[in-house]
């Protein structure tokens, strides 16, 4: 009892975390390709005028040919993940079509990433037509139908399987409940097509609706995926934290940043079961690559969004609501915004904005 | 193949491109015998006349459930004033029941009659081994097409104006195959089918169409940087068809970042086509931007049958019997078709009347930001249909 007593009062640490007596945290970074190494530059710097105790170690996710035969990530990348516990990633290519499978899949899949959240909120100062924007998108990360088994069966004939488990749709949910309890949320709506995918989106549907009865403080309700999509458009104040599988929560989640700007805007976490993997969703942007003209928003908020997980909570809001003045004044803002300053000038404001 | 290896034999008739052909092009002199074992690509359909008497044609009813019956209710209403030539055979299909029979019956009325006009279908049972009503239905006639005209309408208050998208959707295979099987307890798989033929077919259509009703670009839908093979045959397809028509002009697009664009920049997509879940996600997406699921109307094709139905296929179980459904979605439903029928005076006459409803007196139902109710849209719009056809009321675009 006194054993309870304490855990309440002295907060417990991420388990088996890398930190040095100061309380420096290591963190691995992941730079990406094309925009990649510049955006992280900035929030590095950025990071470094908030004084965040945190170290970084960077690493190159390029796949290369292991000893069999096939693509994968190197083992110094997946050894510094599984020390560290936290990681930052830029963005990275995938080739459309032909080739090796996504890099970004194969990462999820090494680090049993299996939750992906994507809070989108609408910013003051930037201008969309929907300005009422507070959704949170929790998507199964793991399965689905991005599961990559596929078959040409006959001449002409081709199959993709899409894979649902119990195991990965209990977790899942369970984390939606959680997130919705930890961050105040107050209505769960599980997404799915369980009319036409009776078997597999039934069952999904089942271990939400089993999740939901543990946690009776948050209101469930679940939806077709038509539905939600028709009524997001139309008014996304309906909607609070969404849960759903692989391919609608890719879905959505994309339309919901483009609900409040873009992805040159959001934040993304993949939360797994011993590790955390924050990341910018937006795309590599080979075109603008190298020329000081991209926007490190998207990598700055997941960062944050990291510090918050790590429970700094203090330098988190600092750097938050440094970003949010830039914004909202509008003064320098990087080209994809409608302004015309360079990456390094948007950082050095926000660096002026953290005093 | 083995068709072409067969016809190379002479044991069936030279058929070019035979593969890809539907049931309308195998020639007539093929035996029974020969469909039903030397074409076995070929989706064996049973061809009955189809009925037409002293000019007035027989359309199939189904009014399926929730808001269906009371919209059917409209048309039929709205259809005896204008006389328009059209018989309603009514099947009502009962949701609670397990077996097939009503969904038969309809099925053998729909080729007979050749069109129908359908709601929602309501399928209650949630057992798995049930198939969806309306996927049956669609499968069974094969109408692999999927035609959703999304137009702005000037009087309904939106975020986004003057959009004009075709949506061309895969109506019968993709996500929607049903074939779903629980390999290991708490393991489901659910497959997802895409064959060449449907992929041609549709992308074929899907041309022809922007070609006849002069379109400039068709934007393909897909995910195949993740689907490889699947998405990935059916954009090969779609761009194999595009080099045979150099003046429509074609790229593609992957799903996530389509719907981005939808929300923030829809006026880029002039012709949309994908396959059948990606098409749901954005009809929905694209009605929702328009107004909302009372406004459009979507028409199923097949090479041989067509069925009409509102646009985003919901049955609003919700507001059923409350006199607040918007019946709009369904007339446009039963324009399409008089369309299709021949009859273009009536469509046309029924047209300007809408437009006139919607868009200069603007009487809507609230989900559309009106206050009146669904009977009295319907009597504006009767009201309307005798002042049209008085003065030649142009259509209002603006």
């Amino acid at each position: 009892m006194a054993a309870r007593f304490i855990k309440k009062i002295v907060p417990t640490s991420r388990a088996g975390v890398a930190k040095y007596s100061t309380g420096v945290r290591k963190v691995t970074l992941i730079p990406g390709h094309g925009i990649g190494p510049e955006i992280t530059v900035a929030v590095q710097k950025i990071f470094e005028a908030a004084k965040v105790p945190i170290e970084w170690d960077e690493v190159d996710v390029t796949a290369v040919r292991g000893p069999d035969g096939k693509f994968g990530i190197p083992q110094r990348a997946i050894d510094s993940v599984n020390e560290n516990k936290i990681g930052l990633k830029g963005p990275l290519m995938t080739p459309v079509g032909k080739g090796y499978r996504s890099l970004n899949l194969a990462l999820r899949k090494e680090f049993d990433l299996y939750a992906n959240v994507r809070p989108c909120k609408s910013l003051d100062g930037i201008k969309t037509l929907y300005d009422n924007v507070d959704v949170v998108t929790i998507r199964e990360n793991t399965e689905g139908e991005y599961s990559g088994i596929e078959h040409e069966i006959v001449d002409g004939v081709v199959q993709s399987i899409k894979l649902i488990t119990e195991e990965a749709s209990k977790r899942v949910a369970e984390f939606a409940f959680q997130f919705a309890r930890d961050n105040k949320r107050k209505k769960v709506t599980a997404v799915h097509k369980a009319n036409i995918m009776r078997m597999s989106d039934g069952l999904f549907l089942r271990c939400c609706r089993d999740l939901a009865t543990k946690y009776p403080d948050i209101k469930f309700e679940e939806r077709y995926l038509d539905t939600v999509c028709l009524n997001m458009v139309q008014d996304p104040s309906k909607f609070d934290v969404l849960v759903m599988p692989n391919l609608y929560g890719d879905i959505m989640s994309d339309m919901c940043s483009g609900l409040v700007g873009g992805l040159g805007l959001t934040p993304s976490g993949n939360i797994g079961k011993n590790g955390a993997l924050f990341e910018s969703v937006h795309g590599t942007a080979p075109a603008i690559a190298g020329q000081d003209k991209a926007n490190p928003t998207a990598l700055l908020l997941s960062g944050v969004m990291m510090l918050r997980h790590m429970r700094f909570l203090e330098e988190a809001d600092k750097i938050e609501s440094a970003c949010f003045t830039v914004l909202r004044e509008g003064k320098v803002l990087t080209e994809d915004l409608g302004g015309n300053s360079t990456c390094s000038a948007f950082t050095s404001e926000i660096i002026k904005n953290l005093a | 193949m083995a068709l072409r290896l067969l016809s190379k034999a002479r044991v069936v008739p030279e058929l070019r491109n035979v593969a890809f052909a539907s049931s309308a092009a195998a020639p007539a002199e093929l035996s029974d015998f020969d469909m039903q074992h030397k074409t076995p690509v070929i989706r064996k359909q049973q061809l009955i006349p189809k009925a037409q008497y002293g000019g007035r044609h027989a359309v199939t009813m189904l009014p399926g459930g929730g808001i269906g019956p009371e919209c059917m209710g409209y048309v039929r209403e709205i259809f005896k004033y204008i006389g328009a030539p059209v018989d309603f055979e009514v099947v009502d299909i009962d949701p609670t029941v397990d077996n097939d029979d009503d969904v038969q019956y309809a099925i053998t009325t729909i080729k007979r009659n050749g069109v129908g006009l359908k709601g929602n279908i309501e399928t209650k049972s949630e057992a798995a081994y049930v198939t969806s009503r309306n996927v049956a239905l669609r499968n069974e006639l094969d109408m692999y097409a999927y035609v959703l005209n999304c137009k702005s309408f000037a009087g309904v208050p939106t975020r986004h104006k003057d959009i004009d998208i075709q949506i061309i959707r895969q109506n019968t295979e993709g996500e929607y195959a049903m074939l779903e099987h629980e390999s290991v307890r708490g393991v489901i798989e659910s497959m997802k089918v895409v064959t060449a033929s449907n992929s041609e077919r549709v992308a074929r259509f899907a041309f022809e169409f922007a070609k006849k009703n002069g379109r400039k670009k068709v934007t393909t839908v897909h995910k195949a940087n993740i689907m490889k093979l699947s998405d990935g045959l059916f954009l090969e397809t779609s761009r194999r068809l595009a080099k045979e028509y150099p003046d429509i002009e074609h790229n593609d697009m992957i799903i996530d970042n389509c719907c981005m664009q939808l929300v923030a920049k829809p006026h880029q997509f002039d012709v949309m086509l994908m396959t059948n879940l990606y098409g749901s996600i954005v009809s929905n997406v694209v009605c929702g931007i328009l107004g909302g699921a009372g406004l459009l109307s979507g028409r199923n094709y097949g090479d041989h049958y067509a069925v009409f139905e509102p646009g985003t296929r919901n049955t609003g179980t919700a507001i059923a019997g409350k006199n607040i459904a918007n019946p709009i979605a369904m007339i446009n439903a039963s324009i399409d078709m008089l369309e299709h029928l021949g009859h273009h005076f009536h469509a046309d006459l029924l047209r300007r009347a809408v437009n006139k409803t919607v868009n200069v007196d603007r009487i809507l139902t609230p989900d559309v930001g009106g206050s009146s109710s669904s009977s009295e849209v319907v009597d504006s719009i009767i009201d309307n249909i005798e002042t049209v056809a008085k003065n030649e009321i142009p259509i209002v675009l603006a």
